[in-house]
């Protein structure tokens, strides 16, 4: 049983102007210790997935489905133990960590407060184990008394991980967690994450826009487009050669220096992601892709697993040849 | 190099730096060139002065010492002679959602460079042409938008669009993608590059991602701590660094061959600008006794590597490289 299940997971903001699935029906499974990336471009729900995740989203957010933690269902947990999960179970890591930070409390303090909520320890306690998450994250413990402000964008992206690791969770959940860094310090946060994930065998979901990150960090890839699951399989696999044309065309956006397929040729996609309130026919990707076939305007593909390998893509093109005539013959 | 559009000639600007801490130097010391049709990426890490170097460049800041010099005459900081020399060299912003006024429509957005010009005739028509160049085609469904009805990278083409619309030689752009989506990124770039094809249009791109510096320049310049430590053609640089900054710059990208090297630290601060080669503290081939091996340990230290010279050859401001070179 993997550590966390999530099946057929809608998510559907209610809104002025009517019903916005923002998740159409996602399914995926976490195993202890594995690292899954979900990419994806804004508006495709992968942030609100996340947050889903721990029952995180706005009052005005309906789910159906399932997400199984540890083998109970997040989404009709009490709340008391929901609180209980939240930060010892799993804990998230947000982009903007300069947003997500407490601007006038130190940040030792802001790390205190969730193991003085979930645990027993004495006052000494808290601020040895304070001290230690910032020197396991990078950081000398005599910074335990600094503001937000006197720190740098990496240094409170380093805070947050230590905020995220104060109760020893199972699963973090990491959104866009190198977004707004350089790429000196994305690279020091992300070799960051990888040991302490690999040390303490946690497992990780990390969601972000830039493939090419996720191909390097996660085992297992998952791409998204408006509000399902597109692609899943292998990182080095769908970074190396997608099944899906969105997954290609989003794997070809990083151009890899020294390939000259790429020089002074920027691959791009022609359009923009779809308005999750006013969704195409068929396969939602289909107005923006290069390869369509008639059907797809009309046929709305779920994931499907690629013949003799271990991933899975919703595309009519992977499926066989008798599902693809099958398929025409429906939409015709 | 007397054919280039805009330069920079031993450019300083230094800021007073806040609560007291000294001055900072932003810029110090840097000799850069763009020649017409010529697309230049300036990269470095936030802080570096990259954003700095560009404002000066455009007029915006001046330099403490040394000169901007537009077609070889040195810039004037007269309000009139600016306006001039914007009509020439326009900047293209980061961010289109903050850069376009929300009450404005796409129309007047784009029509602002003429008015503010007194380049009224046939404006409608320059209008149409510029965003048509800009890729939102038809024009005239555009005209009457709101830029919260636009798409992130359809924003962006507005942005571009108030540039062309002055017909300038050059365009300043910095992080002229950095806020949009990877799969609308490829468009932004690809027309930046048919710009420069069918208009001869030049431009610095200011950009901490190197990936989009091999996607579309022809030249590329590293800028660290204030200055630019190495600068050369693109499959050059990128493929065959001799700068250690710029070697960990490559190295830590997700899909770079070998292992990583990860510099530890956050980037210096430019109110203390390390003695020697101002890299020397996080320098890699320093810590690793390489430097010391070549017998230029004591140089990296010690001995500033100096300014480079602009123009379009192949340059690097490194101790290190120059004795590794000439052996």
């Amino acid at each position: 049983m993997g550590l966390l299940e999530v099946s057929d997971l809608t998510v559907t903001y209610r809104t002025a102007g009517g019903e916005v699935p923002a998740v159409r029906g996602v399914s995926f499974a976490l195993e202890a210790g594995q690292k899954l990336g979900l990419a994806g471009e804004s508006g495709c729900g992968k942030s609100t997935m996340a947050l889903a995740l721990l029952r995180l989203l706005p009052k005005t957010a309906g789910y159906t489905g399932e997400i199984r933690f540890d083998g109970e269902d997040i989404l009709t947990m009490s709340w008391g133990r929901l609180r209980a999960v939240r930060w010892a179970g799993a804990s998230i890591v947000f982009q903007g960590a300069m947003h997500s930070l407490n601007a006038v409390q130190r940040i030792g303090a802001q790390i205190a407060e969730p193991i003085r909520l979930h645990s027993k320890a004495t006052e000494a306690e808290i601020r040895r184990k304070t001290g230690e998450l910032l020197e396991h994250v990078g950081l000398p413990a005599r910074r335990a008394d600094a503001y937000p402000h006197e720190l740098s964008g990496g240094q409170r992206q380093r805070v947050m991980i230590a905020m995220a690791l104060a109760c020893d969770p199972q699963l973090i959940v990491a959104d866009e967690p190198t977004t707004a860094l350089d790429v000196m310090i994305q690279a020091q946060i992300l070799t960051l994450i990888e040991s302490l994930v690999a040390e303490q065998g946690i497992s990780l979901l990390m969601i972000s826009h830039d493939l090419s990150v996720l191909a390097d960090t996660c085992d297992r890839l998952a791409v998204m487009y408006a509000g399902r699951i597109v692609e899943e399989g292998p990182a080095a696999a769908v970074f190396g050669a997608a099944r899906h044309p969105y997954g290609a065309a989003l794997a070809a956006a990083f151009p890899r220096i020294g390939d000259p397929a790429s020089r002074r040729r920027p691959q791009g996609l022609a359009g923009d992601p779809p308005d999750p309130a006013d969704l195409p026919s068929g396969c939602a990707f289909h107005p923006r892709c290069a390869v369509r076939l008639d059907h797809c305007a009309a046929v709305d593909p779920s994931l499907w697993p690629v013949a003799g390998e271990d991933r899975q893509a919703a595309c009519v093109r992977v499926l066989p040849d008798e599902g693809l005539s099958l398929v025409a013959k429906e939409s015709a | 190099m007397s054919e280039a559009i805009l330069s920079a000639e031993d450019v300083r600007v230094e800021f007073e730096a806040r609560r007291g801490g000294g001055r900072a130097r932003a810029v110090d010391g840097v000799n850069l060139d763009i020649a017409p049709g010529e697309i230049v990426a300036l990269v470095g890490e936030s802080g570096c002065g990259k954003t700095t170097l560009a404002r000066t460049l455009l007029g915006l800041e001046r330099p403490t010492s040394g000169r901007v010099l537009h077609r070889g005459t040195p810039l004037e900081y007269s309000s009139r002679a600016l306006k001039r020399f914007r009509r020439d060299v326009q900047l293209v912003l980061q961010d289109p959602s903050g850069s376009l006024n929300p009450r404005h429509t796409v129309y007047d957005a784009v029509a602002e460079g003429l008015r503010i010009h007194g380049d009224v005739p046939n404006e409608r028509e320059r209008v149409a042409d510029a965003l048509s160049r800009a890729g939102l085609r038809p024009p005239e469904r555009f005209f009457l938008r709101f830029p919260h009805e636009l798409s992130g990278g359809q924003r962006q083409r507005v942005v571009i669009a108030g540039a062309l619309v002055l017909e300038p030689n050059v365009i300043v752009a910095d992080e002229p993608v950095a806020s949009l989506d990877a799969s609308v990124r490829g468009e932004i770039l690809a027309l930046l590059l048919r710009l420069r094809d069918e208009l001869g249009l030049a431009a610095l791109v200011v950009t901490h991602d190197l990936g989009l510096a091999w996607n579309i320049a022809d030249r590329v310049a590293v800028m660290y701590l204030g200055r630019i430590v190495e600068t050369g053609p693109v499959e050059k640089i990128l493929t065959a660094p001799e700068h250690p900054y710029t070697q960990a710059l490559l190295s830590v990208l997700p899909d770079a061959p070998g292992s990583p090297v990860v510099l530890q630290g956050e980037p210096p601060d430019p109110t203390r600008i390390p003695s020697g080669c101002r890299f020397h503290l996080r320098c890699p081939v320093l810590a690793s006794g390489a430097a010391a091996a070549a017998g230029v340990d004591g140089a990296c230290r010690g001995s500033d590597p100096g300014v480079l010279t602009g123009g379009t050859v192949t340059q690097v401001a490194c101790h290190y490289a120059a004795q590794v070179t000439v052996r």
